[in-house]
């Protein structure tokens, strides 16, 4: 394992403790005194607690499991203060520089104009919503909800690896995981000055709040749209509503009315200004966009656009977290910004371009090779993980749709240990931070969500690939 | 609230009192094929039926076996009425409306369908069965008693009652539609050898035996078992009882909206109606029509229900 930089333990130390990093010391030193059977029971009490309050997401294409539990490790993530106000302040610029780019991209489109990304690049792209051209969404806000993915590979290298721009999730995960860990060791959090995560849904509320649309008027009436109970985030959505004290809402409670956004209630209809939807752009709106849907409502891309209601992320987002658009991120902030990226881009070879796929070709075998549009970890190719067949089949899928592929080099992700029977073990990890963007601030709450590779080696943290979560503590300055 | 939002808890409490109910009737019929072999078919055939689940019994089997009739009941995923099927669709409705649940209520609801899950995972054999019942209604129990105690006396929580008495008129008044011939006067005239079992066996399944005893002494006889459960106003699971409470339910909804409704005065009427009731009456004017009558009457009030308040 030594050719991964693992964050709690430093193989150079030596001695029980100066083997611990600077973030992980006090961490450490609680650890050292206690008693391993009792940290395997709080495991398992966590467990029960999870499945007891119902944190389940649902799997795709799983017939049996209907629900499944996020493995959960009690082995918090720390990231120390310095850490994180290096992360934050990266994160705010390229949030800034993407809300730039899409009022950009679906007004005068100047980043075209000059040149510095290729037009068919926008033309030519699904994520791309011609819709939305000249649509000023309430208070210039487009994405009011990003979660941007980071890895890292060693002490100061932090990498971006994708701005989630349309519907991120795994919130909820961050909000419960830590209270699971106040639940389980209190005695941690009084030796440990850990920054809160928990006022994360009110903020959230005030966030959409202050992006109310016109015809709002007085207290804006906040709704969660969800396509149901059988969506993998299901509990995400019914969890935000509920702490938000927003009403969570399915398509066929809602209905144009007087040219807003309504919901059946009990009472009548009452008007939705802002509308937080867990929905994607395609099912949005059957007049609009897919016909055949019965997710979205019909009419409410009309009611958006003459200033009705607000929809957050706002439609045609996905053009700002597209892989194929991914390698100009450093153009774009530098052309938004003025300013350099503080946070790197992962090196990534573009398949349209004949000679890059050339090389993506002649590497396959260590490079990761992504789905342009693709999510979850579905439909890409971990090089040095599969097998010479999977890479053969996946050669022929790549010379049949080039443009269809992004490829990056295998990052060596870091490490932190996940407690096992057998005691601490490293596992790779990435992080999640979300942000929240209204007219007058960004915030971004300390943390976020670390997902971890539960299989030794693994190199995949999605849950839906079997990766767990940990908590994420950022340490207070 | 939102419509959906209603309906969710409506349904909710009306699977949950349905479930109950299904585990209730079970342990009575238990007990009857215990202790009188030779009526065991039948009884077990009017307990199906009365958990109208009588047509999807007999399409699969041929027999009454008390094994295969309480695996039907309890365990069956292909009978909607099963227990495991009416404490599932709880739980959904639950997940659908968790946002207008306290954490008490989901997490009661949420634990009672996982415990059902494991209890009832395998076939329950008969040694096990009296202790798997007493396991069913407990969850239940909690789940009434974590609403009781959490949540707020709002809109909702109407619903939610209005649901469950509902769900619970309408079974006693199955009950009383299965068995309606036991309780006429004429049967008892008969002294036929079934008698006091029989009886036994209906305040069983809707728990009353001592709180009969409490009101009527330890004697059973039709006329007072029928009076008891259709008219007695204490009595937690009889038809007066019920309409009472669902027409002060509808009034609370309609106090809190500021809005008449036709359900409300439907269920005024309803209720008005038992209360001019005497027992002597009813047998006059015919149990059975009586019982049909009253089924039709509690099936339009849902309706009604479902339609003012945009379920």
């Amino acid at each position: 394992m030594n050719d991964f930089f693992d964050e709690m333990l430093d193989p150079a130390g030596s001695g029980d403790a100066a083997k611990m990093r600077g973030p992980y010391v006090d961490y450490g030193r609680w650890f050292e005194t206690e008693d391993p059977h009792r940290i395997h029971q709080k495991a398992l009490q966590a467990e029960a607690f999870f499945r007891k309050t119902g944190i389940t997401f649902n799997v795709y294409g799983s017939q049996d499991a209907d629900e499944r539990l996020i493995p959960f490790d009690v082995v918090p993530r720390i990231i120390s203060a310095g850490e994180w106000r290096k992360l934050s302040r990266g994160i705010e610029q390229r949030v800034r520089a993407l809300n730039a780019f899409l009022h950009d991209i679906y007004h005068r489109q100047e980043i075209l104009r000059a040149g510095r990304i290729p037009v068919e690049l926008i033309s030519n792209n699904v994520a791309f919503l011609p819709q939305m051209v000249g649509v000023d969404p309430p208070g210039r806000i487009y994405t009011h909800i990003i979660g941007t993915d980071i890895v890292r590979t060693g002490p100061d290298d932090f990498f971006v690896l994708e701005d989630n721009a349309r519907t991120p999730s795994g919130v909820s995960y961050m909000l419960e995981n830590r209270e699971t860990m106040l639940h389980m060791f209190p005695e941690l959090f009084s030796q440990i000055q850990v920054r809160e995560v928990s006022s994360y849904p009110a903020n959230l509320n005030r966030s959409l709040s202050a992006c109310a649309p016109p015809a709002c008027n007085g207290k804006p009436v906040v709704a969660v749209l969800t396509p149901g109970i059988h969506n993998s985030a299901y509990f995400e959505h019914s969890f935000l509503a509920d702490q938000m004290g927003a009403e969570l809402v399915e398509g066929h409670d809602l209905r144009v009315v007087d040219g807003r956004i309504a919901m059946r209630t009990t009472q009548g209809y009452t008007a939705i200004d802002v509308l937080y939807r867990r929905v994607d752009d395609d099912y949005l709106d059957p007049l609009n966009f897919k016909p055949e849907s019965m997710l979205g409502v019909p009419g409410i891309f009309d009611v958006y656009r003459a200033g009705g209601i607000t929809i957050a992320n706002a439609p045609g987002t996905g053009i700002a977290d597209d892989k194929a658009l991914y390698s100009y991120m450093p153009d774009i902030i530098e052309f938004y910004t003025g300013e350099k990226p503080l946070l790197n881009n992962v090196p990534t070879w573009r398949c349209s371009e004949p000679d890059q796929l050339q090389y993506v070709l002649d590497h396959l075998a260590e490079l990761v090779v992504k789905e342009v549009h693709g999510s979850g970890g579905y439909g890409m190719l971990v090089g040095p993980a599969a097998s010479k067949k999977e890479v053969k089949a996946f050669r022929e899928k790549l010379k049949a749709r080039p443009a269809n592929y992004i490829a990056q080099p295998t990052l060596a992700l870091s490490t932190v240990p996940v407690f096992t029977k057998k005691g601490l073990s490293p596992r790779h990890v990435d992080l999640r931070p979300f942000v929240l963007m209204s007219p007058d601030r960004i915030e971004i709450t300390p943390g976020g969500l670390t997902r971890v590779a539960m299989t030794q080696g693994s190199l995949v943290v999605n849950s839906s690939q079997g990766g767990g979560t940990k908590d994420t503590w950022v340490l207070e300055e | 609230m939102l419509g959906k939002t209603a309906a969710g808890l409506f349904w909710m409490f009306r699977y949950l009192e349905r479930g109950e109910n299904g585990a209730r009737l079970l342990e009575a019929g238990f007990r009857i094929a215990l202790t009188r072999s030779a009526t065991a078919s039948a009884e077990w055939k009017s307990i199906l039926a009365t958990s109208g689940a009588l047509a999807d019994y007999e399409a699969g089997h041929d027999d009454y076996h008390s094994d295969t009739v309480i695996s039907f009941l309890l365990r069956d995923k292909s009978n909607p009425a099963s227990v495991i099927n009416n404490m599932k669709a709880a739980r959904d409705n639950a997940r659908l409306v968790r946002t207008a649940l306290t954490r008490e209520v989901w997490e009661a609801t949420n634990e009672a369908w996982i415990t059902l899950q494991d209890l009832l995972a395998k076939p329950v054999r008969q040694r096990d069965l009296p202790d798997a019942l007493t396991v069913i209604r407990q969850q239940m129990a909690v789940v009434r008693g974590a609403m009781a105690g959490t949540m707020l006396r709002n809109d909702g929580y109407n619903f939610a009652r209005l649901g469950m008495f509902l769900e619970r008129a309408d079974n006693t008044s199955r009950i009383l539609d299965v068995k309606y011939f036991l309780l006429l006067p004429s049967f008892a005239q008969i002294g036929s050898s079934l008698d006091q079992v029989q009886w036994e066996t209906i305040l069983r399944s809707v728990s009353a035996r001592r709180a009969y005893r409490w009101l009527y002494g330890t004697d059973i006889n039709p006329m007072n078992v029928a009076e008891f459960l259709i008219l007695h106003p204490q009595m937690p699971r009889s038809l007066a009882f019920c309409s009472q409470k669902i027409m002060n339910n509808l009034a609370h909804l309609e106090l809190d909206y500021g809005v008449e409704n036709q359900s409300c005065r439907m269920a005024k009427a309803h209720y008005q109606m038992l209360k001019d009731s005497n027992i002597d009456g009813i047998f006059e004017q015919g149990l059975h029509e009586f019982v049909g009558s009253f089924l039709i009457d509690n099936g339009a009030l849902a309706s009604q229900i479902q339609h003012d308040y945009r379920f």
